[in-house]
């Protein structure tokens, strides 16, 4: 499937092997990490910076209301988390990311794979269970991989892509690169277990992951406060001695201020990195979640006060006094990628019954 | 040719591979030191800490961890230990590295061994003897392999590097010491494929991994009794040769399927059933299990050994089996 043009954000591309294996085990401790702090500032964007994020995030908004639509129809079936609020976390992160990264995530990943530059169609196509998408039909929404962008999943078990992540990680080293592992997860995830396997793992040997929580106050139907002991995430690494810090999610400024940041101390090889990022998805867990556990009032709250998009649109408005038909012109052709992708996800067929066999040894 | 101890067999092969490819590499508790068994020793001074790594004991995030690594075409040897100790890593194992190709719709593949000895010993008890081969058999995406001798702890093992599929590779704890010929050269098994340990006319035993050695016992004493057993040792139980049993079977007519495992859904239940299912009019008997009681395996010798599958039984039940 052809990748969609896309300026701006770098391109991940398949990890190359052959080069010296760097020891992991072997790696001298350094000076103790910073302690976890609150908050990078928030520095400017350019125009282009800001034009660059409001194009991402808004195709990304765009494709999953979409999706949402083409779910109600019956199009989509089973699972099918959306990404919508969240978008300047994931494009944020990807602006600061080059070629040879890795990301990899949980079962919200829509956003993810636009991010990473994957094709709109294959990603939609696969959301219908066609033969065009990216897995060929065979994971659905919360399953898709390609080596090519460097995107390793598109897992569905909570908290499970976190020890994958820490590997992937592993092979940077290994390999003796000075690639990043993008390892995101969820605040409900940040209770399980193997997260704290993977800290110890990658503070250990110094591997330059990036653990990117996504914290949207909501784990399943079940409030941070009601799910966890301790709320600020950003201090989970603190007995690892992994520095951390909370993020503004919605302000892709904020997000791409502090990604720089962790990114620079992974790839001068100090080792892993948490960024909690404070986020909001405006949807239920997943389609079938009327998400009645929270008032529409905070919701509201949110999308009028805190909107990662708008608020890039009034920044470009007003400090950038971009003219409002370019803006309108980006909102067309996001339109037009989307109608593209929903149209081909209808009318590619479906897989063919002798693909069951295909992709394992029988 | 050589003589080998099974244990050596498996160095051999891990250190041949290592060498061959320098994406392989091996992580696991206390690697450097050789292993928990040996089965190491020696290796981080020819490879160094980088390709035989020392991890924390933290199975999940290991064998996560190798997931990971396998996706990006490094070719990680993950030990862990003891078959139970595995059980910690399940989700990674199952759910992830099992489902990976299939799920992407093969864009990726996760060439990982996955090295958990199995078995029984001397009073080890319920968490460091259970033989868990039947639930990777289970699995689709594993290739389960159970060798039973040092030739094909060498090229099986050798195979399973090579393989690009994630390999359970199970061997029997009590076997290290044992010794045996082993090929020269570049050794490389097939999987799926039996070994005809012994030929015989009137029954046909079907077994792997140490229970192999116990059955073969048994058919030496029924050869003196005029009993020709044939014994074969099935080698990996995903891919299994089902052709060579089937084929074995009609010509005897006679099944007895040997593990060492609880015989309440393992392996052996589906060999008897595979056979039951293709061959009954060519039955001269009712097919046959032995395995071990669904129960806890136990500390004291006298009741340990009373779920062992001995040479006797095994001598016993194949009498009956003849007589019918």
């Amino acid at each position: 499937m052809a990748a969609r043009a896309k300026s701006g954000t770098r391109r991940a591309s398949a990890a190359k092997s052959g080069s010296k294996p760097k020891s992991p085990a072997a790696a001298k401790s350094r000076a103790p990490a910073k302690k976890s702090s609150r908050g990078s500032p928030a520095t400017d964007f350019s125009q282009d910076q800001e034009l660059e994020a409001y194009r991402e995030m808004l195709l990304i908004r765009r494709f999953e209301e979409k999706a949402g639509q083409m779910y109600g129809m019956g199009l989509i079936g089973g699972f099918c988390h959306l990404y919508i609020g969240q978008e300047a976390v994931v494009v944020g992160m990807q602006m600061v990311a080059k070629d040879g990264d890795q990301v990899i995530t949980g079962y919200r990943d829509h956003g993810h794979m636009l991010a990473c530059g994957m094709d709109p169609k294959g990603v939609m196509a696969e959301l219908t269970g066609r033969r065009g998408g990216y897995s060929k039909g065979k994971g659905g929404s919360m399953h898709m991989f390609s080596v090519e962008k460097g995107f390793f999943g598109g897992h569905g078990i909570v908290g499970g892509q976190v020890s994958l992540g820490t590997g992937l990680a592993f092979a940077n080293k290994y390999r003796g690169n000075d690639n990043i592992s993008f390892t995101y997860f969820g605040d409900g995830a940040s209770n399980q277990g193997q997260v704290y396997e993977s800290f110890n793992m990658a503070k250990l040997w110094k591997l330059p992951v990036i653990y990117v929580i996504e914290n949207n106050k909501y784990g399943m139907g079940t409030s941070i406060s009601r799910s966890s002991a301790t709320t600020d995430l950003s201090h989970r690494g603190a007995s690892f001695d992994i520095p951390g810090e909370q993020v503004d999610g919605m302000d892709v400024r904020a997000v791409h201020a502090a990604g720089d940041k962790a990114a620079a101390w992974c790839r001068e090889g100090n080792g892993p990195y948490i960024l909690e990022m404070l986020t909001y998805r405006y949807r239920g867990h997943s389609m079938s979640d009327p998400a009645k556990y929270r008032s529409k009032e905070e919701v509201q709250k949110m999308r009028q006060e805190h909107d990662p998009i708008e608020q890039v649109k009034a920044r470009l408005l007003e400090a950038h006094a971009t003219d409002e038909d370019a803006l309108k012109d980006i909102d067309r052709k996001v339109r037009s990628i989307v109608n593209e992708a929903a149209e081909f996800a209808q009318t590619d067929p479906e897989p063919d019954p002798s693909e069951l066999w295909t992709d394992i040894l029988r | 040719m050589a003589v080998m101890t099974y244990i050596d067999a498996s160095r051999q092969a891990v250190a041949e591979e290592m060498r061959r490819d320098p994406m392989v590499w091996a992580v696991g508790e206390d690697l450097g030191r050789g292993g928990v068994f040996g089965q190491y020793k020696g290796l981080v001074d020819e490879f160094g800490p980088d390709r035989i790594s020392d991890a924390p004991i933290s199975e999940s995030c290991i064998m996560g961890a190798a997931v990971g690594a396998a996706m990006t075409g490094t070719r990680p040897i993950v030990e862990m230990r003891f078959s139970d100790f595995a059980l910690c890593a399940v989700d990674e194992l199952v759910n992830q590295a099992a489902k990976a190709r299939y799920m992407f719709g093969g864009q990726t593949r996760v060439p990982l061994v996955v090295r958990e000895p199995i078995g029984m010993w001397r009073s080890s008890a319920a968490q460091h003897s259970q033989s868990l081969e039947a639930w990777y058999a289970h699995i689709p995406g594993l290739v389960v392999a159970v060798p039973s001798t040092p030739a094909d702890n060498r090229a099986l093992l050798k195979a399973a590097i090579r393989c690009d599929d994630p390999v359970v590779f199970m061997e029997h704890k009590n076997l290290w010491a044992l010794g045996g010929d082993v090929p020269d050269g570049d050794d490389v098994a097939e999987f799926g494929k039996a070994r005809a340990v012994r030929e015989g006319k009137d029954l046909t035993i079907v077994s792997w991994s140490a229970a192999v050695h116990t059955a073969t016992e048994a058919a030496t004493t029924l050869a003196g009794e005029g009993i020709e057993a044939e014994v074969l040792d099935l080698r990996t139980l995903w891919p299994w040769d089902k052709d060579a049993v089937l084929a074995s079977v009609e010509r005897t007519g006679r099944l007895l399927v040997v593990q060492e495992a609880v015989s309440v859904a393992g392996f052996g239940a589906e060999v008897a059933a595979t056979v039951a299912e293709n061959l009954h009019p060519a039955l001269k008997a009712p097919v046959k299990r032995l395995g071990a009681p669904r129960i806890p395996i136990s500390y004291a010798p006298v009741l340990e050994d009373q779920v062992r599958i001995t040479a006797d039984a095994i001598a016993a039940a194949a009498r009956g089996l003849v007589k019918t």
